[in-house]
């Protein structure tokens, strides 16, 4: 009998142990302070987010955020040094990578919506993007209505592809859409005529236009096929104390107006490897996103006051 | 891992507006299907034209067969797709690549083309090896017996090559139904198409290639087992494959 007393006592203080120390670490942070070390996961030509310079190595927008949210990671476990991997994914292996450990942070240009969050968590919006459409000057193609039974692109399985589907059957236009399977590809279909304009989020539209033979052939359209959508950091859900670190450090970062510096440094300075410059100046939503910082994936919640 | 899985996600209305995502899925399937007869009939023809070229006892005939198989069979059919759809349209005269770039369905037929052509060479090549593991006594019997060349071949060797490359002709046919997924990079929504759509509209990714994995054995079963039905029903007892 008393041998028993003593293996339920035992029991019961190492359960209690395994509570007390769940609830010091878990998850994520308990995985960063057991390996020292972070894994951020970057993209390869999501410029000016997240893309390879003529190093080879990711640079970036978000890249740049992702390395405040390390610090602040570093910080909060007390750690000396905090090694950081770095892994590339693409928009097909982000969910997988992320869903099995590999990556610990997306670091990249992923639209924030209600339905992907069934599945991932984001952290604060760190841009705000419509969807319009690229053009060239000499089509003169100037609104959405002008693009009546004309051929237009846009890239395979994005939002973009689905709100032209819409504003298709709604607005009667008769466009027959081509789904491309890039936004490189969709770009060269307008590039070489296939198609009299390409939807897709307007600042990857900018960096692409920048990036062509001739930047000043094309124009990108003042009519928006849907209102500013958030792009965010994707990390795993159902970890909490991560997310919160990670929120904790993005809104420190926007708030202190570094985040400002940050965007014009990679949205209105030349940036690596060409020299391009995007100019696009900041919005009055995403000033608004910057001194309230939100992880919402309702478009309507970023209106600027 | 920390993943959500969701299998009864294909029962829930895709946002292109089209149905659900197994409606969205089956039409990638159907594209597929399309594609891959389409491709096949090409490759077939071609192939066995250029595979009896090859054996022809003239000179040029030969070169002709050896320089289409050698053309066809090096170039990775990425690059192929590539070329008929970016390239083809920029070196042809101007309003005839407008034409083509305006032609709806472009990447149906670019693919069902370029798929087929590429095809053609791999079934060249089966049909030579085919006529070449017949025993020269049959041509030369064909010969005597006063049948014309072109006769020879018709009623004496290709009947016997086909039933000889069957089994190899499976495997290729099943090759072609693979290669249509590389047709995404030209913009044809197959069933890998449809499959990457859903993983990025819905995040689940394991649940969208699953079930296209699933599909393409599917489709490989049917085809497989028709052959087979085929071989036993064309089989010459008392010889090759015949019982």
């Amino acid at each position: 009998m008393k041998y028993f007393r003593m293996m339920g006592l035992a029991l019961a203080a190492a359960f209690c142990a395994g509570q007390a120390n769940a609830q010091e670490l878990t998850g994520t942070l308990k995985n960063i302070k057991e390996t020292g070390a972070i894994t951020l996961g970057h993209r390869d030509s999501s410029i000016p987010f997240s893309y390879l310079d003529d190093n080879q190595k990711p640079i970036g927008f978000a890249m740049d955020i992702c390395y405040k949210i390390v610090d602040a990671v570093k910080k909060e476990l007390k750690l000396d040094k905090l090694e950081v991997k770095l892994n590339p994914v693409t928009s097909s292996t982000r969910i997988p990578l992320l869903a099995n450990g590999t990556i610990d942070l997306e670091c990249g240009s992923t639209t924030n919506n209600a339905e992907r969050q069934k599945q991932i968590s984001f952290t604060n919006t760190h841009f705000l993007t419509a969807s319009r459409f690229v053009s060239k000057k000499s089509s003169k193609i100037n609104s959405i209505d002008d693009l009546k039974g004309k051929p237009v692109v846009s890239t395979s399985g994005t939002t973009n592809i689905k709100q032209l589907t819409e504003a298709n059957a709604a607005r009667n236009l008769g466009v027959s859409i081509i789904p491309a399977k890039d936004h490189a590809e969709a770009f060269l279909m307008v590039e070489t005529d296939r198609a009299v304009a390409f939807v897709m989020d307007d600042i990857l539209l900018a960096s692409l236009v920048a990036g062509s033979k001739e930047p000043d052939a094309y124009v990108i359209s003042k009519d928006a096929f849907s209102k500013p959508e958030p792009y965010g950091i994707m990390l795993r859900k159902d970890d909490p104390a991560f997310k919160k670190v990670v929120d904790g450090a993005t809104a420190a970062l926007y708030q202190s107006g570094e985040g400002q510096k940050l965007y014009d440094k990679w949205f209105m300075q030349k940036i690596p490897p060409k020299g391009l410059n995007l100019n696009a100046p900041i919005s009055p939503e995403m000033k608004h996103e910057f001194a309230h910082p939100s992880d919402s994936p309702d478009p309507d919640s970023y209106k600027a006051m | 891992m920390n993943y959500h899985w969701n299998w009864r996600i294909f029962w829930e209305p895709a946002p292109s507006g089209t149905g659900t995502y197994l409606d969205m899925l089956l039409a990638g399937l159907v594209l597929t299907i399309e594609t891959a007869i389409c491709a096949w009939v090409i490759a077939l023809v071609f192939g066995s034209v250029v595979g009896v070229l090859r054996t022809l006892p003239s000179k040029t005939a030969f070169r002709v067969g050896f320089a289409y198989v050698e053309f066809f069979r090096n170039m990775p059919l990425l690059v192929q797709l590539f070329l008929w759809f970016f390239v083809l349209p920029e070196i042809l005269p101007a309003s005839w690549g407008l034409w083509l770039k305006q032609m709806s369905n472009a990447p149906f037929y670019t693919a069902a083309i370029g798929i087929g052509l590429f095809m053609s060479a791999r079934v060249a090549e089966q049909t030579r090896a085919g006529i070449g593991s017949l025993p020269r006594g049959q041509m030369l019997a064909a010969t005597a017996l006063g049948l014309t060349t072109a006769q020879a071949y018709r009623y004496v060797l290709l009947p016997m090559a086909f039933r000889i490359i069957l089994p190899p002709l499976t495997s290729e046919f099943l090759n072609t139904i693979k290669n249509t997924s590389v047709a995404i990079t030209i913009g044809l929504i197959e069933l890998t198409g449809e499959a990457r759509a859903m993983q990025e509209f819905s995040f689940q990714v394991f649940e969208a290639f699953t079930a296209a994995t699933v599909l393409y054995l599917l489709i490989n079963i049917v085809v497989v087992t028709a052959m087979r039905l085929l071989e036993r029903g064309v089989a010459v007892p008392g010889y090759i494959s015949g019982k």
